[in-house]
């Protein structure tokens, strides 16, 4: 696979197959921590770190553990316990040697531990083809994609707080009318490389 | 079959008692000390996380407080009490501070208060102070659309049926989050012991104060002459209590035309202005 591959893998984690807005994963953070630009934007960090991370372990999990011994339906299982226990020990290890770190992060490492999104980095990862390169590009790629439909959703609501909602829409009814518009414009994308 | 269920069972079992493992082995590894006095002093603050205080919640309050970066006493939330068992766990002295509950300075009710129009925008009253001053004819009165209800943390202030917000003594921890939020000033914090209150902020002079308002203070000056303590004196278009020289007779309050001065009978005290009015 060469450079012009990787860029596209990228290009589709990130936009064509967005997390949020076209794969339907990690939602409830998505909902849920939108309200404030800055927690936006830690949350997203904290994907990105952790889908990284966890994603390349799943990786080495189905490749030296799984498929050599055959056992492809334990991968819920044994994929929420590594990544569970992958993201206490990150914790305590940047807790350690990077306060600075970890009070950026604060409370959104151990949110996401269970976030869908980061289970279905594992479960794609482990249902493709795909090298050690490829699933560390495409789990950087899923992590900047969450970030940049949450960081929109941010932003949007933000403004929204200025603007006069009719009380039947207030918030979670005009969330999600907002994140199924975002949706709408993020289906633009499907077709644009016709192999993604 | 057999030979599957024995490769889940073990490679499963592995993994876990590996994770496990790594888990304790890293939790003694990268222990990290924090003084203990944190937890200790945050399990005796209210747990509101007001921010009154000026950090961010109750948890960091106590780590700023155990590093000496705030004061003993600085919970407004919690008041004496708290302050007091913060300043022993800490070992330092706290000087004693008086209990202070928020106090509405307002007294244009519906009834009394004059309207000029009625605003229909955001149930706000910073929003509403921006466009129109909220259709009150007075300029310095209770807006009364709640936005001090709605930032008190806990549950000390409803909303009349008159229009104006009440404080609930008892619930009041004098945070002073109300105080900051109210875009007119009209609430402040006072001592809970006072009992005499002019319920009236408008420096306007009596005869515009009338146009506007049948319960404001028009600076007629009788609650002055009738104090016996000299505890009471118009200054400005408008009647200030000393709270040091009040004895809380509320001879002024029975006095006082318009009726804005509030005077809350204090239990097993014998109401001497009812027994003088009789």
């Amino acid at each position: 696979m060469d450079f012009g591959d990787l860029v596209l893998l990228f290009v589709g984690a990130a936009l064509i197959n967005n997390f949020i807005l076209s794969r339907f994963l990690g939602i409830c953070a998505f909902l849920g921590v939108s309200n404030r630009l800055s927690t936006a934007l830690g949350m997203g960090a904290a994907v990105v770190f952790v889908m990284t991370i966890s994603g390349t372990l799943s990786w080495a999990i189905q490749n030296y553990i799984l498929e050599p011994f055959n056992l492809p339906f334990l991968q819920n299982l044994i994929f929420i316990l590594v990544i569970a226990t992958l993201v206490q020990f990150l914790e305590m290890v940047i807790r350690r040697y990077s306060p600075a770190l970890y009070e950026a992060f604060g409370i959104y490492l151990p949110l996401i531990t269970t976030n869908c999104a980061i289970l279905g980095v594992a479960l794609l990862v482990a249902g493709s083809d795909y090298g050690l390169l490829e699933t560390v590009v495409f789990a950087i790629g899923s992590g900047i994609g969450w970030t940049l439909a949450i960081v929109l959703m941010a932003g949007l609501r933000e403004e929204l707080e200025f603007a006069d909602v009719p009380p039947s829409l207030q918030g979670s009814a005009l969330s999600l009318l907002i994140a199924a518009i975002m949706s709408l414009t993020f289906i633009g994308f499907s077709g644009v490389v016709p192999a993604l | 079959m057999l030979s599957s269920i024995m490769a889940a069972t073990l490679s499963m079992g592995v993994v876990a008692i590996l994770s496990a493992l790594l888990l304790v082995w890293a939790s003694r590894r990268f222990a990290v000390q924090e003084d203990p006095r944190v937890e200790l002093l945050a399990n005796l603050l209210p747990q509101a996380n007001c921010g009154a205080c000026g950090f961010s919640g109750c948890s960091g309050f106590a780590r700023a407080a155990v590093e000496g970066k705030a004061p003993a006493d600085g919970c407004k939330a919690g008041g004496p009490a708290v302050a007091a068992r913060v300043a022993e766990l800490l070992g330092v002295s706290v000087p004693s501070v008086k209990r202070q509950v928020a106090h509405v300075f307002c007294n244009g009710t519906h009834a009394l208060a004059k309207r000029t129009g009625e605003y229909r925008g955001l149930a706000d009253c910073r929003a509403a102070e921006l466009v129109s001053g909220g259709g009150k004819a007075c300029t310095y009165g209770c807006l009364g659309l709640g936005t001090c209800v709605a930032a008190c943390p806990f549950g000390a202030l409803t909303l009349g049926s008159e229009g104006l917000p009440i404080v609930d003594k008892e619930k009041c921890t004098g945070c002073g989050l109300c105080v900051q939020v109210c875009p007119r000033g009209i609430i402040k914090l006072v001592d809970y012991d006072q009992r005499t209150f002019v319920n009236c902020v408008s420096p306007a002079p009596g005869k515009l104060v009338r146009q506007v308002c049948q319960g404001g203070c028009i600076a007629c000056n009788i609650c002055e002459r009738t104090c016996e303590y000299d505890a009471i004196h118009v200054i400005d278009n408008l009647a200030v209590v000393n709270a040091e020289l009040c004895t809380a007779c509320g001879k002024c309050a029975a006095k006082c035309p318009t009726h804005v001065i509030e005077w809350q009978v204090q239990e097993g005290r014998e109401p001497a202005a009812a027994a003088a009015a009789s």
